[in-house]
């Protein structure tokens, strides 16, 4: 069949130094990856288009680019499910949040500054064992799970924060946080989490869900990420806006059932954050205005009884 | 010109294992890798790595003997002592690492098995044991904090009076190029697989260094012993582990028997992977395949447990073959998956060039013989990666750098300035596929005197068609198109040296079958074959094989 693939361009050599898409024309089959296409163009049809490519079987993380303005692996995506139906073409761009240096290859160096800001080695306690350490199965299965990432990008790529914020630590260095924070082997807890509770990492992820969504290794970041926030917050880190969000939000529930939205924002701020504080009024005033403002006095739902027995339940199995 | 004590050139296990051991002796260690070094071809690994650990009553003897028996004969068994002995201290010091294998119920090391071997000893992360331990490595590289030359591709190791003082390298990113000097040089570039379509291993297995060393005086050593995987997906050569037929899985036939009950009694599905392999392509071509292939049944096992230890490879199957191996076998053929010559080395790495060491599947230092054993490569990277490490740092100590200066990269701008300039002609790609496939028919599975024959000029012909091919992309920054111009012209090296040295070999042993000789034939050639560059062509010797304690026995699974 013939694939028609709309793919960035861009020659850092060239003069006028702005992208632009370029369309080919390939015969392929049912069962052809985009990979397949890309480098059928790059052999057969102009020589000149760069990618980064290596194992062809979604192992070494080369290829992650966005196909159809969505990050994924070029090699385990088939061409029959991005075939638009229509007959438009497939578009191919080189990975997104990180500068691109030619074509479809992006510098990695940013995503790489952030994975080894997480101090992502090992770190165990003086005692060394004789042989292996001795590990639970299901712990080491669970973070096979983790270990599986492999450090392709696609993740960074779509990451909503990092399109505003390139402060923030970024999926797959907070999944390899996890990894390490959540191996028994490793002693080096509190440090770690202590790091994570700073600015640019855990709380700054606003869980839009596209990083579990494009992980094409079902590493789910996202889902890692709020387990880190748990462990910072058991750990004692009780004093950053987000760990105050997500107490203030238990505890309205627990007590009410519902949330105090006029409250919220003062227990997650602080109440002494002028800045915040201030910072609140026009949404205060818009609320009003558009008779969307939360009651002053804040009720309980009748049913938040049964709600606080699910919270002790749940409390007392930690 | 940059300096440095030990220059390793790869960043897969054996490239990083030789560079945190060359770092922790206190030298300058530097790492160039054409790829970030968790690209590596390393991280394809999926089944595990072998050793007999004795606080699990096994003995690293049994071990020994298992891939000496593997490997037909042909492996030195004193270099397969020294791997079979310090395996289990390897496998430990992974773990200790960060590695996460998979454990047994106590919470010990677990283990699975593996084809040609009478114990479960290959030790395994889910089904990505490489990648695994790839990172970790890399993990340990960033902590030790080595220097990466990240994305820089070498083009030619410099050469003295005989003796190798350094590499002439560019950065990829670039354009630029350097020349390194170095005190000591480890290759560990991995395979060659390119050399062959299709084949299992990554576009950027180009035996780059195989042609180095060849060029810089090295001998290859084995180089006809290629082999076949026996459970490869049609097409795009993609493979899946042994770790299947090792958890269980059948070979069936079109007519739905087991078929290696009949050929391996005893070893069935888990044969050495020659034997596995040649009994396939029996199989198909006595008419019982399948459009070219067997199948790869699984079911059995369940949902759970495939999800569990073999969820990479059912991926595989889903994205590769479109088949769910929880519902229907997956259809499989012989492909072509491992070098098990390369550049001979001894168990410290050294090579015939003074100053040039050689660890990973780049080299030859003879532990796989006529065939490897299913997860014994991931372990010789790891053992004579850290010999030659430890050796190269030990040997700076008491060396100076040779005299070179930046004239010493005048060949290779020459060269590439000749290839930039090639008239409009054939691209890399076609003369690539025309080599891959040639080779794949010529010396495939079964072989004889007319299809190598073929294979030889085949090569000849690759060789002067790859010096004209056209290079569309003029630029400096990230130019592949380049690069692949020149790999393609290390894997015609390969090339020669593998049909030269198979048509040399008058037996059938390991992968190296001949349908014209179907014997083994101990008394004349329990020998290596070498390949040397020679002014126009190639020279070639022989060298007894070095037995220990085993002498050659018949070969039954
Ligand atoms: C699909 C697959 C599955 C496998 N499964 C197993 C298994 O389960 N168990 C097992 O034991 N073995 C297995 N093997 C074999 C094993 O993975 C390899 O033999 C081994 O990992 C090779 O490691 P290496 O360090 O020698 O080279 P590689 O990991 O291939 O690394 C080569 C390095 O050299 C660099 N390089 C190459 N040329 C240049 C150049 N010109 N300039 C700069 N840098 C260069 C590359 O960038 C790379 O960093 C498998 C192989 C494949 C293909």
């Amino acid at each position: 069949m013939e694939v028609i693939f709309k793919v960035q361009r861009f020659d850092p050599e060239s003069t006028d130094l702005v992208s632009h898409f370029q369309e080919y024309n390939v015969q392929l089959t049912d069962s052809s990856t985009v990979l397949d296409g890309l480098i059928k163009i790059r052999e057969e049809d102009d020589g000149t288009l760069s990618l980064r490519c290596s194992c062809r079987a979604a192992i070494c993380g080369s290829c992650a680019m966005r196909i159809n303005g969505e990050a994924g692996l070029a090699c385990n995506t088939k061409i029959i499910d991005v075939m638009p139906q229509d007959g438009s073409p497939i578009v191919i761009e080189p990975a997104g949040n990180l500068p691109v240096i030619k074509d479809l290859i992006v510098d990695f160096q940013p995503f790489w500054a952030k994975f080894k800001a997480v101090e992502p080695w090992l770190q165990p306690g003086d005692i060394q064992p004789e042989g292996e350490y001795i590990a639970p199965e299901e712990d080491m299965v669970h973070l096979a799970g983790v270990v599986s990432c492999i450090l392709c990008g696609a993740c960074v790529s779509d990451c909503t924060v990092l399109e505003v914020d390139d402060s923030f630590l970024g999926p797959a260095a907070l999944a390899k946080a996890y990894r390490f924070s959540r191996d028994p082997r490793d002693e080096s807890d509190d440090q770690r989490l202590a790091q994570l509770n700073e600015p640019g990492g855990v709380w700054d992820c606003t869980r839009c869900m596209k990083c579990v969504e494009v992980c094409p290794k079902g590493v789910d970041p996202m889902d890692r990420i709020m387990l880190l926030r748990e462990k910072v917050m058991d750990a004692g880190h009780n004093n950053t806006s987000g760990a105050r969000h997500a107490n203030a939000f238990a505890k309205f529930l627990k007590n009410s059932g519902w949330l105090d939205e006029l409250k919220l924002p003062v227990m997650s701020f602080g109440i002494f954050n002028i800045k915040a504080m201030i910072g609140l009024i026009p949404l205060g005033i818009k609320s009003q205005l558009a008779g969307k403002r939360p009651p002053i006095f804040h009720h309980k739902l009748s049913s938040a009884k049964e709600i606080k027995k699910i919270f002790e339940k749940v409390e007392s199995k930690k | 010109m940059i300096d440095h004590d030990v220059l390793i050139i790869g960043a897969g296990l054996a490239g990083l294992r030789a560079a945190l051991c060359a770092k922790e002796q206190g030298v300058d260690v530097a790492v160039v890798t054409k790829v970030h070094p968790v690209r590596s071809h390393s991280n394809a690994a999926q089944g595990g790595i072998n050793a007999a650990l004795t606080d699990r009553g096994d003995d690293w003897r049994d071990h020994a003997y298992d891939t000496i028996k593997g490997s037909d004969f042909l492996g030195d068994q004193d270099a397969i002592e020294v791997m079979c002995r310090e395996a289990g201290d390897e496998v430990i010091s992974m773990e200790n690492m960060g590695a996460i294998f998979n454990r047994d119920e106590n919470g010990n090391l677990g283990t699975r098995n593996f084809g040609g071997q009478r114990e479960a000893r290959t030790f395994f992360v889910a089904d990505f044991t490489g990648q695994a331990l790839l990172h970790v490595l890399y993990e340990q590289i960033v902590k030790a904090g080595a220097f990466v030359y990240e994305e820089w591709f070498v083009l030619s190791l410099i050469v003295r009076d005989g003796k190798c003082g350094g590499v002439v390298m560019m950065d990829i990113k670039t354009g630029k190029i350097e020349v390194v000097r170095a005190k000591a040089v480890i290759l560990a570039t991995g395979g060659l697989g390119r050399v062959f379509e299709p084949s299992t291993n990554a576009l950027i297995c180009t035996g780059d260094g195989m042609s180095l060393a060849y060029r810089a005086g090295a001998e290859l050593m084995d180089m006809e012993m290629v082999q076949y995987h026996p459970t490869t997906l049609k097409g795009s050569g993609v493979l899946l582990s042994e770790a299947a037929r090792g958890e269980g899985a059948y070979l069936l036939n079109s007519e739905n028997e087991r078929f290696m009950l009949k050929y391996a009694p005893e070893f069935k599905e888990l044969a050495s992977r020659d034997v596995v392999s040649r009994c396939e392509q029996t199989e198909i071509d006595e008419g019982r395949g399948i459009d070219g292939c067997v199948l790869l049944d699984v079911r059995h096992l369940g949902e759970k447990y495939i999800n569990e230890r073999l969820s990479q490879i059912r991926e595989l199957g889903i994205d590769f073959a479109n088949v769910d191996m929880v519902k229907e076998p997956v259809p499989v053929m012989p492909g072509m998956h491992y070098a098990m010559g390369g550049v001979k080395a001894d168990i410290d790495g050294k090579t015939a060039v003074p100053g040039l060491y050689a660890a990973g599947e780049v080299a030859c230092i003879s532990v796989h013989g006529g065939n490897r054993l299913g997860a014994n490569s991931l372990l010789d990277t790891l053992v004579f990666g850290r010999r030659s490490g430890i050796h190269a740092a030990e040997m700076v100590k008491s060396v100076k750098h040779l005299s070179i200066d930046d004239s010493a990269a005048q060949d290779d701008i020459k060269q590439i300035n000749q290839l930039l300039s090639n008239e409009k002609n054939e691209s890399f790609g076609k003369v690539r596929l025309d080599m891959g496939t040639g080779m794949k028919k010529h010396l495939g599975v079964y072989r004889d005197q007319s299809s190598m024959e073929k294979a030889l000029e085949l090569v000849k012909d690759i060789k002067e068609r790859a010096k004209s091919i056209y290079v569309a992309d003029k630029t400096k920054t990230f130019n592949t198109n380049l690069m692949f111009s020149i790999e393609l012209g290390f894997m015609t090296e390969c090339a020669e040296a593998i049909a030269a040295s198979a048509i040399q070999r008058q037996e059938s042993r390991g992968a190296h079958t001949r349908t014209d000789k179907p014997d083994r034939d101990d008394e004349n050639w329990l020998k290596h074959i070498l390949v040397t560059k020679a002014e126009e062509s190639h020279d070639i010797s022989f060298l007894d094989v070095i037995i220990t304690d085993w002498e050659p026995v018949i070969r039954q699974y």
